[in-house]
């Protein structure tokens, strides 16, 4: 198995105009672990994800992605699910896996339909004709089906109802290799919770706390969800 | 399977107390091989790392053994799986006991009306027959 660490970022700093939405951040993140990535609103979780991605560019600091910083190869080993929708609308399902097969060498076209089959979305469906929660599933859905190392889930399961919720928690339990890793970001954290090996908790953009579920369970003697409300009351 | 989590306490925890119940309690037949990791982890809906961290627990405790070529295998040590249950057994009963004894029942009315209900109970049973 690989040695180096899948995510190691320094210091890793992003400053907008007024706003620091990352700010000093160090963290390192092994492999074959499910990480629930949990702050309120505007404590830096997109941007934290955008510059794991590379979309974003770091004010200071670094971030290394399998011992690369983001680019073409890094690219090539992480599934991205924004959040927000970004597939072209006049597309049918069945144009979007080709679309995919094309884009992504690690695209298992197979598991994408048997995905989609399971969630009774038909592979004639036009995205337009979609309602949220099946466009989410569907984002989703392309996401899992490639063969990534890391996955950087942007609040996968907002829209969608609590059943399928539960069968894309499955569908991600079932689907990394165990040498993948799988970050999720999300407010929804009861219902994740169980799945979670690890959580880091941000606020303003600083790392207040990174540790196991469990851990935090034996010590606080209360669930991350409950912590979470407690840390983050308003 | 029926796997039951509650909120303040460690998940691997609640995972190791189930499974043992469900070793003694005959669902995993001793000798018996488990199934794989992934497998249980899935069916609970929890983490692999966690189920795993169970496991551990478990062979820890004497209550499953991992051989290289057959995987793990539930122990046949049934005197142990004999003790652990009378211990559970003990647990419950100390549990109802305490459960009476805030409505005011003393543990003697307590094992009167225990042994009345299960009188009950054999009867139907029987008539079932």
């Amino acid at each position: 198995m690989n040695q180096v660490n899948l995510i190691e970022c320094q210091g890793l700093c992003k400053y907008f105009l007024t706003a620091r939405a990352v700010d000093g951040l160090d963290l390192t993140i092994g492999r074959g672990r499910i990480v629930g990535l949990l702050g309120p609103n505007g404590s830096g979780k997109t941007t934290l994800i955008k510059l794991l991605n590379g979309l974003l560019v770091p004010t200071h600091g670094a971030v290394r992605i399998d011992g690369e910083a983001p680019g073409p190869y890094t690219h090539s080993i992480v599934s991205y699910l924004p959040d927000r929708m970004y597939l072209s609308d006049w597309m049918r399902t069945a144009d979007l896996i080709d679309f995919f097969t094309d884009f992504y060498a690690d695209f298992d076209r197979v598991k994408a339909h048997d995905m989609l089959r399971s969630l009774n979305i038909s592979p004639g469906d036009r995205l337009k004709t979609m309602s949220k929660g099946t466009k989410e599933k569907v984002q989703l859905i392309v996401t899992m089906a490639r063969q990534s190392q890391l996955y950087l889930l942007d609040e996968p399961s907002g829209g969608v109802d609590p059943a399928a919720r539960d069968y894309i928690l499955n569908t991600i339990l079932t689907n990394y290799s165990e040498n993948a890793t799988v970050m999720i970001s999300t407010h929804l954290i009861s219902d994740i919770e169980r799945v979670l090996d690890e959580v880091v908790f941000l606020k303003n953009g600083i790392m207040t706390l990174h540790d196991t579920v469990d851990n935090i369970r034996e010590h606080e003697g209360k669930s991350v969800d409950q912590l979470f409300r407690e840390v983050f009351a308003c | 399977m029926n796997w039951t989590l509650v909120n303040d306490r460690p998940i691997y925890i609640q995972l190791t107390e189930q499974i043992t119940q469900y070793i003694v309690a005959g669902v995993f037949k001793p000798g018996a091989r488990m199934a794989s990791v992934r497998d249980l982890a899935a069916d609970a809906g929890v983490n692999p790392n966690t189920m795993q961290r169970a496991m551990a627990e478990l062979e820890r405790n004497g209550l499953v053994k991992t051989h290289r070529t057959t995987g793990r295998i539930i122990t046949e040590d049934l005197e142990m799986l004999n003790n652990i249950r009378n211990e559970l057994a003990g647990a419950r009963v100390t549990e109802f006991l305490e459960g009476m004894k805030t409505i005011g029942f003393s543990p003697k009315e307590a094992a009167a009306l225990l042994t009345e209900k299960a009188a009950l109970l054999e009867d139907k049973k029987e008539e079932a027959v």
